[in-house]
Protein backbone atom coordinates (compact mmCIF):
# COMPACT_ATOMS: atom_id res chain seq x y z
CA UNK A 1 0.00 0.00 0.00
CA UNK A 2 1.39 3.42 -0.96
CA UNK A 3 2.04 5.97 1.74
CA UNK A 4 -0.57 8.27 0.25
CA UNK A 5 -3.27 5.58 0.24
CA UNK A 6 -2.38 4.52 3.79
CA UNK A 7 -2.58 8.14 4.91
CA UNK A 8 -6.03 8.58 3.35
CA UNK A 9 -7.31 5.32 4.85
CA UNK A 10 -6.05 6.31 8.31
CA UNK A 11 -7.95 9.59 8.06
CA UNK A 12 -10.98 7.61 6.88
CA UNK A 13 -10.68 5.30 9.91
CA UNK A 14 -10.65 8.27 12.32
CA UNK A 15 -13.56 9.89 10.51
CA UNK A 16 -15.60 6.67 10.67
CA UNK A 17 -15.03 6.38 14.42
CA UNK A 18 -15.95 10.03 14.93
CA UNK A 19 -19.07 9.66 12.78
CA UNK A 20 -20.35 6.83 14.97
CA UNK A 21 -19.66 8.92 18.07
CA UNK A 22 -22.05 11.55 16.69
CA UNK A 23 -24.48 8.98 15.30
CA UNK A 24 -25.35 7.34 18.64
CA UNK A 25 -26.90 10.42 20.27
CA UNK A 26 -28.29 11.57 16.93
CA UNK A 27 -30.16 8.27 16.54
CA UNK A 28 -31.93 9.22 19.79
CA UNK A 29 -32.64 12.72 18.45
CA UNK A 30 -29.77 14.53 20.18
CA UNK A 31 -27.36 16.74 18.25
CA UNK A 32 -23.91 16.68 19.85
CA UNK A 33 -21.89 19.58 18.48
CA UNK A 34 -19.09 19.08 20.98
CA UNK A 35 -17.75 15.74 19.89
CA UNK A 36 -14.24 17.17 19.40
CA UNK A 37 -14.07 17.83 23.15
CA UNK A 38 -14.61 14.15 23.93
CA UNK A 39 -12.00 13.19 21.32
CA UNK A 40 -9.61 15.52 23.12
CA UNK A 41 -10.24 13.74 26.44
CA UNK A 42 -9.41 10.40 24.81
CA UNK A 43 -6.38 11.79 23.03
CA UNK A 44 -4.86 13.55 26.03
CA UNK A 45 -5.84 10.71 28.33
CA UNK A 46 -4.02 8.10 26.23
CA UNK A 47 -1.06 10.44 25.73
CA UNK A 48 -0.72 11.19 29.41
CA UNK A 49 -1.07 7.60 30.59
CA UNK A 50 1.44 6.21 28.08
CA UNK A 51 3.91 9.06 28.55
CA UNK A 52 3.81 9.73 32.27
CA UNK A 53 2.91 6.33 33.65
CA UNK A 54 4.37 4.13 30.94
CA UNK A 55 1.05 2.35 30.43
CA UNK A 56 0.72 0.12 27.42
CA UNK A 57 -1.63 1.10 24.64
CA UNK A 58 -3.90 -1.80 25.57
CA UNK A 59 -4.50 -0.33 29.01
CA UNK A 60 -4.36 3.38 28.15
CA UNK A 61 -6.91 3.36 25.32
CA UNK A 62 -9.78 1.73 27.26
CA UNK A 63 -9.16 3.96 30.29
CA UNK A 64 -8.97 7.12 28.16
CA UNK A 65 -12.16 6.09 26.32
CA UNK A 66 -13.91 5.32 29.60
CA UNK A 67 -12.86 8.74 30.94
CA UNK A 68 -14.47 10.42 27.91
CA UNK A 69 -17.58 8.27 28.42
CA UNK A 70 -17.71 9.15 32.10
CA UNK A 71 -17.51 12.86 31.36
CA UNK A 72 -20.29 12.30 28.80
CA UNK A 73 -22.36 10.52 31.42
CA UNK A 74 -21.88 13.17 34.11
CA UNK A 75 -22.39 16.09 31.72
CA UNK A 76 -25.18 14.28 29.84
CA UNK A 77 -27.68 14.46 32.68
CA UNK A 78 -27.82 18.28 32.92
CA UNK A 79 -27.05 19.01 29.27
CA UNK A 80 -29.78 16.68 27.94
CA UNK A 81 -32.40 18.66 29.83
CA UNK A 82 -32.19 21.07 26.91
CA UNK A 83 -33.61 20.38 23.47
CA UNK A 84 -33.14 21.45 19.87
CA UNK A 85 -31.00 24.50 19.25
CA UNK A 86 -30.31 24.89 22.99
CA UNK A 87 -28.89 21.39 23.19
CA UNK A 88 -26.75 22.10 20.11
CA UNK A 89 -25.44 25.28 21.74
CA UNK A 90 -24.84 23.56 25.08
CA UNK A 91 -22.82 20.74 23.49
CA UNK A 92 -21.00 23.24 21.29
CA UNK A 93 -19.97 25.20 24.39
CA UNK A 94 -19.03 21.99 26.18
CA UNK A 95 -16.66 21.00 23.37
CA UNK A 96 -15.05 24.44 23.46
CA UNK A 97 -14.64 24.36 27.23
CA UNK A 98 -12.96 20.94 27.17
CA UNK A 99 -10.55 22.03 24.42
CA UNK A 100 -9.82 25.25 26.34
CA UNK A 101 -9.01 23.28 29.49
CA UNK A 102 -6.39 21.22 27.64
CA UNK A 103 -5.05 24.33 25.94
CA UNK A 104 -4.26 25.73 29.39
CA UNK A 105 -3.11 22.54 31.03
CA UNK A 106 0.67 22.84 31.26
CA UNK A 107 1.10 19.24 32.43
CA UNK A 108 0.17 18.14 28.89
CA UNK A 109 2.12 20.84 27.10
CA UNK A 110 -0.49 23.61 27.00
CA UNK A 111 -0.66 25.50 23.70
CA UNK A 112 2.64 24.00 22.55
CA UNK A 113 1.09 20.55 22.24
CA UNK A 114 2.11 17.22 23.69
CA UNK A 115 4.39 14.63 22.10
CA UNK A 116 3.85 10.91 22.65
CA UNK A 117 6.40 8.14 22.70
CA UNK A 118 3.96 5.23 22.16
CA UNK A 119 2.88 4.57 18.59
CA UNK A 120 -0.11 2.88 16.96
CA UNK A 121 0.57 1.89 13.35
CA UNK A 122 -1.96 2.24 10.53
CA UNK A 123 -3.15 -1.36 10.81
CA UNK A 124 -3.92 -0.86 14.49
CA UNK A 125 -5.99 2.19 13.55
CA UNK A 126 -7.79 0.22 10.83
CA UNK A 127 -8.54 -2.55 13.32
CA UNK A 128 -9.88 0.01 15.81
CA UNK A 129 -12.23 1.50 13.19
CA UNK A 130 -13.39 -1.95 12.05
CA UNK A 131 -13.98 -2.82 15.71
CA UNK A 132 -16.16 0.27 16.17
CA UNK A 133 -18.16 -0.55 13.03
CA UNK A 134 -18.69 -4.13 14.24
CA UNK A 135 -19.83 -2.99 17.68
CA UNK A 136 -22.24 -0.53 16.06
CA UNK A 137 -23.57 -3.25 13.75
CA UNK A 138 -24.08 -5.45 16.79
CA UNK A 139 -25.87 -2.68 18.69
CA UNK A 140 -28.08 -1.98 15.67
CA UNK A 141 -29.43 -5.54 16.02
CA UNK A 142 -30.50 -5.02 19.63
CA UNK A 143 -33.47 -3.50 21.40
CA UNK A 144 -31.19 -0.64 22.46
CA UNK A 145 -31.06 0.60 18.84
CA UNK A 146 -34.82 0.13 18.58
CA UNK A 147 -35.33 2.31 21.63
CA UNK A 148 -33.01 5.00 20.25
CA UNK A 149 -35.34 5.33 17.26
CA UNK A 150 -38.44 5.08 19.46
CA UNK A 151 -37.21 7.87 21.73
CA UNK A 152 -36.38 10.02 18.70
CA UNK A 153 -39.73 9.32 16.97
CA UNK A 154 -42.10 9.93 19.88
CA UNK A 155 -40.67 10.40 23.37
CA UNK A 156 -44.14 10.61 24.95
CA UNK A 157 -45.24 7.25 23.59
CA UNK A 158 -41.85 5.67 24.32
CA UNK A 159 -42.23 6.87 27.92
CA UNK A 160 -45.74 5.43 28.20
CA UNK A 161 -44.39 2.11 26.91
CA UNK A 162 -42.15 2.11 29.96
CA UNK A 163 -38.92 3.16 28.23
CA UNK A 164 -36.73 5.52 30.24
CA UNK A 165 -36.40 8.28 27.65
CA UNK A 166 -33.80 10.16 29.65
CA UNK A 167 -31.89 6.96 30.39
CA UNK A 168 -31.73 6.04 26.71
CA UNK A 169 -30.68 9.57 25.73
CA UNK A 170 -27.97 9.82 28.38
CA UNK A 171 -26.72 6.30 27.54
CA UNK A 172 -26.50 7.20 23.84
CA UNK A 173 -24.72 10.47 24.64
CA UNK A 174 -22.23 8.80 27.00
CA UNK A 175 -21.59 5.88 24.62
CA UNK A 176 -21.02 8.39 21.83
CA UNK A 177 -18.57 10.27 24.05
CA UNK A 178 -16.77 6.99 24.77
CA UNK A 179 -16.48 6.17 21.06
CA UNK A 180 -15.16 9.70 20.46
CA UNK A 181 -12.60 9.20 23.23
CA UNK A 182 -11.60 5.87 21.67
CA UNK A 183 -11.01 7.57 18.32
CA UNK A 184 -9.15 10.44 19.98
CA UNK A 185 -6.88 8.02 21.84
CA UNK A 186 -5.81 6.32 18.61
CA UNK A 187 -5.45 9.69 16.90
CA UNK A 188 -2.88 10.70 19.52
CA UNK A 189 -1.14 7.35 19.40
CA UNK A 190 -0.93 7.30 15.62
CA UNK A 191 0.27 10.86 15.03
CA UNK A 192 2.37 10.92 18.22
CA UNK A 193 1.34 14.47 18.86
CA UNK A 194 -1.72 16.18 20.25
CA UNK A 195 -2.61 19.83 20.41
CA UNK A 196 -5.85 21.27 21.73
CA UNK A 197 -6.29 23.43 18.62
CA UNK A 198 -6.96 20.31 16.55
CA UNK A 199 -10.12 19.55 18.55
CA UNK A 200 -11.93 22.65 17.38
CA UNK A 201 -15.49 23.37 16.40
CA UNK A 202 -14.84 22.63 12.72
CA UNK A 203 -13.94 19.06 13.60
CA UNK A 204 -17.25 18.69 15.47
CA UNK A 205 -19.27 20.29 12.69
CA UNK A 206 -17.66 18.19 9.97
CA UNK A 207 -18.34 15.02 11.92
CA UNK A 208 -22.01 15.96 12.27
CA UNK A 209 -22.07 16.54 8.50
CA UNK A 210 -20.81 12.99 7.87
CA UNK A 211 -23.83 11.63 9.72
CA UNK A 212 -26.36 14.04 8.24
CA UNK A 213 -25.08 13.30 4.75
CA UNK A 214 -24.93 9.55 5.20
CA UNK A 215 -28.24 9.49 7.08
CA UNK A 216 -29.00 8.88 10.74
CA UNK A 217 -31.84 6.41 10.15
CA UNK A 218 -29.64 3.34 9.72
CA UNK A 219 -26.33 2.16 11.10
CA UNK A 220 -24.79 2.32 7.60
CA UNK A 221 -25.37 6.07 7.20
CA UNK A 222 -22.35 7.30 9.23
CA UNK A 223 -20.03 4.88 7.43
CA UNK A 224 -21.27 6.04 4.02
CA UNK A 225 -21.07 9.70 5.08
CA UNK A 226 -17.54 9.42 6.48
CA UNK A 227 -16.38 7.55 3.36
CA UNK A 228 -17.87 10.14 1.07
CA UNK A 229 -16.47 13.13 2.95
CA UNK A 230 -13.02 11.58 3.16
CA UNK A 231 -12.69 10.08 -0.29
CA UNK A 232 -14.63 12.55 -2.50
CA UNK A 233 -12.27 15.51 -1.90
CA UNK A 234 -9.36 13.20 -2.78
CA UNK A 235 -11.12 12.13 -6.00
CA UNK A 236 -11.67 15.79 -6.88
CA UNK A 237 -7.98 16.64 -6.63
CA UNK A 238 -7.86 17.22 -10.40
CA UNK A 239 -9.91 20.38 -9.76
CA UNK A 240 -7.06 21.89 -7.73
CA UNK A 241 -8.26 24.95 -5.84
CA UNK A 242 -11.82 24.55 -7.16
CA UNK A 243 -12.29 21.17 -5.59
CA UNK A 244 -13.65 22.46 -2.29
CA UNK A 245 -16.06 24.78 -4.08
CA UNK A 246 -17.33 21.90 -6.26
CA UNK A 247 -17.59 19.70 -3.19
CA UNK A 248 -19.52 22.31 -1.20
CA UNK A 249 -21.91 22.94 -4.08
CA UNK A 250 -22.58 19.23 -4.36
CA UNK A 251 -23.32 18.95 -0.62
CA UNK A 252 -25.79 21.85 -0.77
CA UNK A 253 -27.59 20.34 -3.77
CA UNK A 254 -27.63 16.88 -2.24
CA UNK A 255 -29.04 17.99 1.09
CA UNK A 256 -31.71 20.03 -0.71
CA UNK A 257 -32.78 17.00 -2.72
CA UNK A 258 -32.36 14.35 -0.04
CA UNK A 259 -32.48 15.94 3.44
CA UNK A 260 -32.92 12.57 5.15
CA UNK A 261 -29.43 11.55 4.01
CA UNK A 262 -28.00 9.00 1.61
CA UNK A 263 -29.00 5.77 3.33
CA UNK A 264 -32.52 5.44 4.76
CA UNK A 265 -34.79 2.69 6.02
CA UNK A 266 -37.08 3.06 3.01
CA UNK A 267 -34.06 2.56 0.74
CA UNK A 268 -33.38 -0.78 2.43
CA UNK A 269 -37.05 -1.68 2.22
CA UNK A 270 -37.03 -0.93 -1.51
CA UNK A 271 -34.04 -3.27 -2.00
CA UNK A 272 -35.74 -5.98 0.07
CA UNK A 273 -38.98 -5.70 -1.90
CA UNK A 274 -37.13 -5.89 -5.19
CA UNK A 275 -35.17 -8.95 -4.12
CA UNK A 276 -38.41 -10.60 -2.92
CA UNK A 277 -40.03 -9.93 -6.29
CA UNK A 278 -36.99 -11.30 -8.10
CA UNK A 279 -37.13 -14.56 -6.10
CA UNK A 280 -40.78 -15.34 -5.45
CA UNK B 1 -73.79 19.59 38.32
CA UNK B 2 -77.23 18.16 37.96
CA UNK B 3 -76.48 14.50 37.83
CA UNK B 4 -79.22 12.18 36.87
CA UNK B 5 -76.72 9.48 37.68
CA UNK B 6 -78.40 6.27 37.44
CA UNK B 7 -77.33 2.72 37.91
CA UNK B 8 -73.87 1.89 39.21
CA UNK B 9 -73.37 -0.59 36.42
CA UNK B 10 -74.72 -3.98 37.27
CA UNK B 11 -76.00 -5.79 40.33
CA UNK B 12 -73.80 -5.01 43.30
CA UNK B 13 -73.39 -8.53 44.71
CA UNK B 14 -71.99 -9.87 41.43
CA UNK B 15 -69.82 -6.86 40.61
CA UNK B 16 -66.35 -7.77 39.41
CA UNK B 17 -63.38 -6.38 41.32
CA UNK B 18 -62.32 -2.83 40.53
CA UNK B 19 -59.38 -2.68 38.10
CA UNK B 20 -59.15 1.09 37.63
CA UNK B 21 -60.48 3.59 40.14
CA UNK B 22 -60.52 7.31 39.41
CA UNK B 23 -61.48 9.25 42.52
CA UNK B 24 -62.31 12.93 42.48
CA UNK B 25 -59.69 13.96 39.92
CA UNK B 26 -59.47 17.53 38.70
CA UNK B 27 -57.23 19.24 36.17
CA UNK B 28 -56.97 22.82 34.98
CA UNK B 29 -54.97 24.24 32.11
CA UNK B 30 -54.16 27.94 32.52
CA UNK B 31 -57.16 28.45 34.79
CA UNK B 32 -59.59 26.56 32.54
CA UNK B 33 -61.13 23.50 34.20
CA UNK B 34 -60.60 20.55 31.88
CA UNK B 35 -61.69 17.91 34.41
CA UNK B 36 -63.60 18.66 37.58
CA UNK B 37 -64.01 16.23 40.47
CA UNK B 38 -64.42 13.15 38.27
CA UNK B 39 -64.88 9.70 39.77
CA UNK B 40 -65.59 6.38 38.12
CA UNK B 41 -64.39 2.80 38.23
CA UNK B 42 -63.64 0.24 35.54
CA UNK B 43 -64.21 -3.34 36.66
CA UNK B 44 -62.06 -6.30 35.80
CA UNK B 45 -63.13 -8.14 32.66
CA UNK B 46 -65.58 -5.44 31.65
CA UNK B 47 -65.57 -2.64 29.11
CA UNK B 48 -66.38 0.88 30.26
CA UNK B 49 -67.08 3.68 27.81
CA UNK B 50 -66.25 7.33 28.26
CA UNK B 51 -68.54 9.38 26.07
CA UNK B 52 -69.39 13.01 25.65
CA UNK B 53 -69.24 15.85 23.14
CA UNK B 54 -65.95 17.02 21.64
CA UNK B 55 -63.97 18.93 24.23
CA UNK B 56 -65.71 17.19 27.15
CA UNK B 57 -62.32 16.01 28.46
CA UNK B 58 -62.33 12.33 27.49
CA UNK B 59 -58.79 12.22 26.14
CA UNK B 60 -57.66 14.39 29.07
CA UNK B 61 -58.93 11.65 31.40
CA UNK B 62 -56.76 9.14 29.53
CA UNK B 63 -53.81 11.52 29.78
CA UNK B 64 -54.35 11.88 33.52
CA UNK B 65 -54.77 8.15 34.10
CA UNK B 66 -51.72 7.25 31.99
CA UNK B 67 -49.66 10.03 33.58
CA UNK B 68 -49.02 12.27 30.57
CA UNK B 69 -50.38 15.01 32.84
CA UNK B 70 -50.40 15.07 36.61
CA UNK B 71 -53.72 15.60 38.39
CA UNK B 72 -54.35 18.78 40.40
CA UNK B 73 -56.47 16.84 42.89
CA UNK B 74 -57.86 13.36 43.40
CA UNK B 75 -56.38 9.89 42.99
CA UNK B 76 -55.91 7.19 40.37
CA UNK B 77 -55.63 3.57 41.45
CA UNK B 78 -54.60 0.80 39.05
CA UNK B 79 -55.12 -2.80 40.17
CA UNK B 80 -55.06 -1.64 43.78
CA UNK B 81 -51.89 0.46 43.41
CA UNK B 82 -52.14 4.21 43.89
CA UNK B 83 -50.40 5.60 40.78
CA UNK B 84 -51.42 9.23 41.28
CA UNK B 85 -47.85 10.43 41.77
CA UNK B 86 -46.09 7.63 39.89
CA UNK B 87 -44.05 8.70 36.84
CA UNK B 88 -45.89 7.92 33.60
CA UNK B 89 -43.34 5.34 32.43
CA UNK B 90 -43.81 3.22 35.53
CA UNK B 91 -47.59 3.01 35.25
CA UNK B 92 -47.51 0.47 32.44
CA UNK B 93 -45.78 -1.84 34.92
CA UNK B 94 -48.92 -1.69 37.09
CA UNK B 95 -50.88 -3.14 34.19
CA UNK B 96 -52.22 -0.19 32.23
CA UNK B 97 -51.56 0.51 28.55
CA UNK B 98 -53.20 2.82 26.05
CA UNK B 99 -53.76 3.55 22.40
CA UNK B 100 -54.06 6.99 20.86
CA UNK B 101 -56.77 8.95 19.11
CA UNK B 102 -54.31 10.12 16.46
CA UNK B 103 -52.39 6.91 15.90
CA UNK B 104 -48.92 7.43 17.33
CA UNK B 105 -46.68 4.71 16.00
CA UNK B 106 -42.94 5.11 15.46
CA UNK B 107 -42.97 6.11 11.79
CA UNK B 108 -39.44 5.06 10.87
CA UNK B 109 -39.80 1.61 12.41
CA UNK B 110 -41.45 -1.38 10.79
CA UNK B 111 -44.72 -2.79 12.08
CA UNK B 112 -42.86 -5.65 13.76
CA UNK B 113 -40.41 -3.24 15.40
CA UNK B 114 -43.30 -1.14 16.72
CA UNK B 115 -44.69 -4.24 18.38
CA UNK B 116 -41.26 -5.02 19.86
CA UNK B 117 -41.31 -1.55 21.44
CA UNK B 118 -44.74 -2.42 22.83
CA UNK B 119 -43.24 -5.48 24.55
CA UNK B 120 -40.64 -3.39 26.36
CA UNK B 121 -42.11 -3.60 29.83
CA UNK B 122 -41.88 -7.40 29.68
CA UNK B 123 -38.42 -7.32 28.08
CA UNK B 124 -36.74 -4.66 30.18
CA UNK B 125 -33.71 -6.59 31.48
CA UNK B 126 -30.18 -5.69 30.39
CA UNK B 127 -29.93 -9.06 28.64
CA UNK B 128 -33.07 -8.33 26.62
CA UNK B 129 -31.77 -4.85 25.89
CA UNK B 130 -28.45 -6.07 24.48
CA UNK B 131 -29.44 -9.37 22.85
CA UNK B 132 -29.08 -9.00 19.07
CA UNK B 133 -32.63 -10.24 18.42
CA UNK B 134 -32.41 -9.23 14.76
CA UNK B 135 -29.78 -11.88 14.16
CA UNK B 136 -32.23 -14.58 15.24
CA UNK B 137 -35.37 -14.74 13.09
CA UNK B 138 -36.98 -17.14 15.57
CA UNK B 139 -36.18 -15.12 18.65
CA UNK B 140 -39.07 -15.46 21.09
CA UNK B 141 -40.01 -11.77 21.13
CA UNK B 142 -40.10 -11.67 17.35
CA UNK B 143 -42.14 -14.83 17.22
CA UNK B 144 -44.61 -13.47 19.73
CA UNK B 145 -44.97 -10.21 17.77
CA UNK B 146 -45.41 -12.14 14.51
CA UNK B 147 -48.03 -14.35 16.10
CA UNK B 148 -49.91 -11.27 17.33
CA UNK B 149 -49.85 -9.90 13.78
CA UNK B 150 -51.05 -13.21 12.38
CA UNK B 151 -53.89 -13.32 14.93
CA UNK B 152 -55.01 -9.93 13.67
CA UNK B 153 -54.55 -10.66 9.98
CA UNK B 154 -51.67 -8.21 9.73
CA UNK B 155 -48.74 -10.56 9.05
CA UNK B 156 -48.17 -9.28 5.54
CA UNK B 157 -47.30 -5.86 6.94
CA UNK B 158 -44.70 -7.14 9.42
CA UNK B 159 -41.68 -5.63 7.66
CA UNK B 160 -43.38 -2.57 6.20
CA UNK B 161 -42.34 0.82 7.51
CA UNK B 162 -45.30 2.24 9.39
CA UNK B 163 -45.35 5.67 7.72
CA UNK B 164 -46.50 4.23 4.38
CA UNK B 165 -49.41 2.13 5.67
CA UNK B 166 -53.15 2.88 5.33
CA UNK B 167 -54.84 4.49 8.34
CA UNK B 168 -56.97 1.44 9.17
CA UNK B 169 -53.90 -0.81 9.34
CA UNK B 170 -51.99 1.68 11.50
CA UNK B 171 -54.96 1.90 13.82
CA UNK B 172 -54.98 -1.88 14.26
CA UNK B 173 -51.22 -2.01 14.76
CA UNK B 174 -51.61 0.63 17.48
CA UNK B 175 -54.11 -1.62 19.27
CA UNK B 176 -51.96 -4.73 18.90
CA UNK B 177 -48.98 -2.80 20.29
CA UNK B 178 -51.02 -1.79 23.34
CA UNK B 179 -52.06 -5.40 23.96
CA UNK B 180 -48.46 -6.66 23.70
CA UNK B 181 -47.50 -4.77 26.85
CA UNK B 182 -49.29 -7.57 28.67
CA UNK B 183 -51.40 -5.01 30.51
CA UNK B 184 -54.67 -6.01 32.15
CA UNK B 185 -56.28 -2.60 31.53
CA UNK B 186 -56.38 -1.01 28.09
CA UNK B 187 -57.36 2.61 27.50
CA UNK B 188 -58.54 2.86 23.89
CA UNK B 189 -58.99 6.33 22.48
CA UNK B 190 -61.53 6.25 19.62
CA UNK B 191 -60.42 2.83 18.33
CA UNK B 192 -63.16 2.74 15.66
CA UNK B 193 -62.67 6.28 14.31
CA UNK B 194 -61.77 6.26 10.63
CA UNK B 195 -62.44 2.55 10.16
CA UNK B 196 -64.83 1.25 7.51
CA UNK B 197 -67.87 -0.87 8.59
CA UNK B 198 -66.11 -4.17 7.99
CA UNK B 199 -63.02 -3.06 9.95
CA UNK B 200 -65.29 -1.79 12.73
CA UNK B 201 -67.02 -5.19 12.94
CA UNK B 202 -63.66 -6.96 13.13
CA UNK B 203 -62.54 -4.55 15.83
CA UNK B 204 -65.71 -5.13 17.85
CA UNK B 205 -65.20 -8.91 17.70
CA UNK B 206 -61.59 -8.49 18.71
CA UNK B 207 -62.41 -6.24 21.68
CA UNK B 208 -65.18 -8.57 22.84
CA UNK B 209 -62.64 -11.38 22.71
CA UNK B 210 -60.23 -9.36 24.87
CA UNK B 211 -63.02 -8.72 27.40
CA UNK B 212 -63.90 -12.43 27.39
CA UNK B 213 -60.22 -13.13 28.13
CA UNK B 214 -60.54 -11.02 31.27
CA UNK B 215 -59.03 -7.72 30.11
CA UNK B 216 -60.49 -4.47 31.35
CA UNK B 217 -61.21 -1.92 28.64
CA UNK B 218 -61.92 1.77 28.94
CA UNK B 219 -63.04 3.08 25.57
CA UNK B 220 -63.51 6.63 24.34
CA UNK B 221 -65.82 6.43 21.34
CA UNK B 222 -68.59 8.31 19.55
CA UNK B 223 -70.19 5.32 17.79
CA UNK B 224 -73.10 4.39 20.07
CA UNK B 225 -73.79 1.08 18.30
CA UNK B 226 -70.16 0.12 18.76
CA UNK B 227 -70.30 1.01 22.45
CA UNK B 228 -73.61 -0.78 22.91
CA UNK B 229 -72.09 -4.02 21.60
CA UNK B 230 -69.06 -3.95 23.92
CA UNK B 231 -69.48 -1.78 27.00
CA UNK B 232 -71.51 -2.71 30.04
CA UNK B 233 -70.99 0.65 31.72
CA UNK B 234 -70.94 4.15 30.25
CA UNK B 235 -69.63 7.33 31.85
CA UNK B 236 -70.88 10.53 30.23
CA UNK B 237 -68.77 13.67 30.44
CA UNK B 238 -69.63 17.24 29.62
CA UNK B 239 -67.30 20.20 30.21
CA UNK B 240 -65.04 17.97 32.28
CA UNK B 241 -67.75 16.78 34.64
CA UNK B 242 -69.58 13.49 34.89
CA UNK B 243 -73.22 14.04 34.05
CA UNK B 244 -74.36 10.42 34.09
CA UNK B 245 -73.18 6.86 34.51
CA UNK B 246 -74.73 3.46 33.91
CA UNK B 247 -75.64 1.07 31.10
CA UNK B 248 -76.02 2.80 27.73
CA UNK B 249 -79.74 1.97 27.54
CA UNK B 250 -80.24 3.93 30.76
CA UNK B 251 -77.92 6.91 30.27
CA UNK B 252 -79.23 7.60 26.77
CA UNK B 253 -82.66 8.29 28.31
CA UNK B 254 -81.12 10.84 30.66
CA UNK B 255 -82.43 14.32 29.68
CA UNK B 256 -79.10 16.02 30.39
CA UNK B 257 -77.19 13.48 28.30
CA UNK B 258 -79.66 13.94 25.47
CA UNK B 259 -79.34 17.69 25.70
CA UNK B 260 -75.55 17.74 25.94
CA UNK B 261 -74.56 14.95 23.60
CA UNK B 262 -76.90 12.40 22.06
CA UNK B 263 -79.71 14.71 20.98
CA UNK B 264 -83.42 14.02 20.92
CA UNK B 265 -83.46 12.32 17.54
CA UNK B 266 -81.32 9.35 18.63
CA UNK B 267 -82.82 6.30 20.26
Amino acid sequence: MSGYLTGVLVVLAFNVIAAYAVYLPMAAGQLNLGIAGFMAIGAYGAAFLTNEYGWSMLAAVPVASAAAGLVGLVIGFPVLRTHGIYLALATFALGQVIAAVFLNLEVVGGAAGYTLSAYAGPYVVFAAAIGVVLVMLYLSRTRFALYLTAVKSDPTVADLMGISVRGVQVAAFALGAMVAGFGGAFYALHYNFVEAQHFNVLLSVFTVLYVLFGGAQTVWGPLAGAMFFTLAPEALRFGEQWRYAIFALFIILFMAIRPQGLITTSLFQGFRRRSNEASP
Amino acid sequence: MSSQATSTGGAAPEAAPVALAVTGISKSFAGVHAIRNLSFVARKGEATALIGPNGAGKTTVFNLVSGVYGVDAGAVTVNGVDVTHMPSRRRIGCGIARSFQNVRLMDHLSVLENLLVGQHIRAASLTDLLTPYRLFPNHRWRQEARQALADNGLERYANETVSGLPYGVRKRVDLVRATLAGASILLLDEPAAGLNPSETNDLRDHLNLLVAQGLTLVIVEHDMHFIDSICSNVVVLNFGEKIAEGPLSVVRQDPEVRRAYIGDGEN
